[in-house]
């Protein structure tokens, strides 16, 4: 038996409503982090600056957690339609392209520290790892919810009756993709110095 | 059928003009065209113009994730209140820091 699902006084799914509220709140926490790592763009202590980011390796890394956007889309897409078994490889896609970016983002942190970034270096070096960690965290987070999903598909508690679980899991997974636009831009692009 | 069924289908219904697989694929190829378009700027100076261009280019991929991916531009405005709610609070957190080390530069060590 489904457990009963709550609509709020406005009509309006009380889960989704809970996951917009979630990431309306999400977006001030990320706030509070670009916010500080802009404080500290010029506090490096003599250490590496910005100029140690590889700008080509970011892009293929932005460009791949774009493209999982897409996938996450067409599996919300496809469980709309009851077409499960197109949802579940969409799911596995995009989880495969969040491991791709946290994978190389791990790779990226490593390189850093053997060139003396770390985060203890400096209040810059703090501020950039704690800001890109966080939002690492965020994706391995998204991550286990897909694969999480995936399963739970796989033994029918998920039914394709139910695209709205894909919904908001897919929503969370976009925000991790916006928050990594504005990310990409204002850290690695733009020429603060 | 259950209460979780209804509601899913509810929701289904709000959602019955969303864009179709091409139309994903087409905003994808866009945000793919905005994103090379960002990296180029890495390598063109473009001038007083280069942050300007870089936040305008930003701000189209970000309004087209919220407003396709995430569904916005078809859901009811609450959610899209929601978001904003948590940008404002974030751009006010932002100014007050700047206005606080405009005030006292020793803040930040300078």
């Amino acid at each position: 038996m489904s457990a009963a699902v709550e609509e709020t006084s406005l009509g309006l799914d009380n889960r989704k409503l809970a996951m917009w509220v979630f990431l309306g709140s999400e977006f001030m926490f990320f706030g509070a982090f670009i916010t500080a790592y802009l404080m500290y763009l010029n506090t490096t202590a003599g250490g590496p600056d910005g100029e140690i980011f590889d700008i080509v390796y970011t892009s293929v890394s932005s460009f791949v957690l774009l493209m999982s956007s897409l996938t996450m889309v067409l599996a919300h897409h496809a469980h709309e339609q009851g077409d499960m078994r197109r949802m579940r490889m969409w799911i596995l896609a995009t989880a495969f392209q969040g491991l791709v970016f946290v994978g190389g983002q791990a790779y990226e942190f490593t390189k850093f520290f053997k060139e003396g970034l770390v985060p203890t270096a400096s209040p810059f070096a703090s501020s950039f790892f704690v800001l890109t960690g966080f939002h690492g965290v965020h994706v391995t987070v998204g991550i286990i919810m897909l694969l999480g999903l995936w399963s739970y598909s796989r033994v029918g508690k998920v039914k394709a009756s139910q695209p709205l679980k894909t919904e908001i899991i897919g929503l969370y997974w976009h925000f991790v993709d916006v928050i990594w636009v504005i990310i990409f831009v204002v850290v690695y692009l733009i020429p603060w110095g | 059928m259950s209460d979780a069924t209804t509601a899913d289908a509810t929701t289904q219904a709000a959602h019955h003009d969303e864009p179709t697989v091409r139309q994903y694929v087409e905003i994808a190829g866009a945000l793919s065209v905005l994103t090379l378009m960002e990296f180029s700027t890495y390598f063109v100076e473009f001038g007083w113009l280069h942050i300007p261009i870089l936040l305008t280019l930003m701000a189209i991929k970000f309004g087209l994730i919220v407003g396709f991916f995430m569904h916005l531009k078809y859901d009811t405005r609450l959610y899209t209140r929601l978001m904003v709610t948590g940008l404002v609070g974030a751009l006010t957190l932002y100014g007050i820091a700047f206005l606080a080390i405009a005030e006292v530069p020793t803040l930040m060590g300078s």
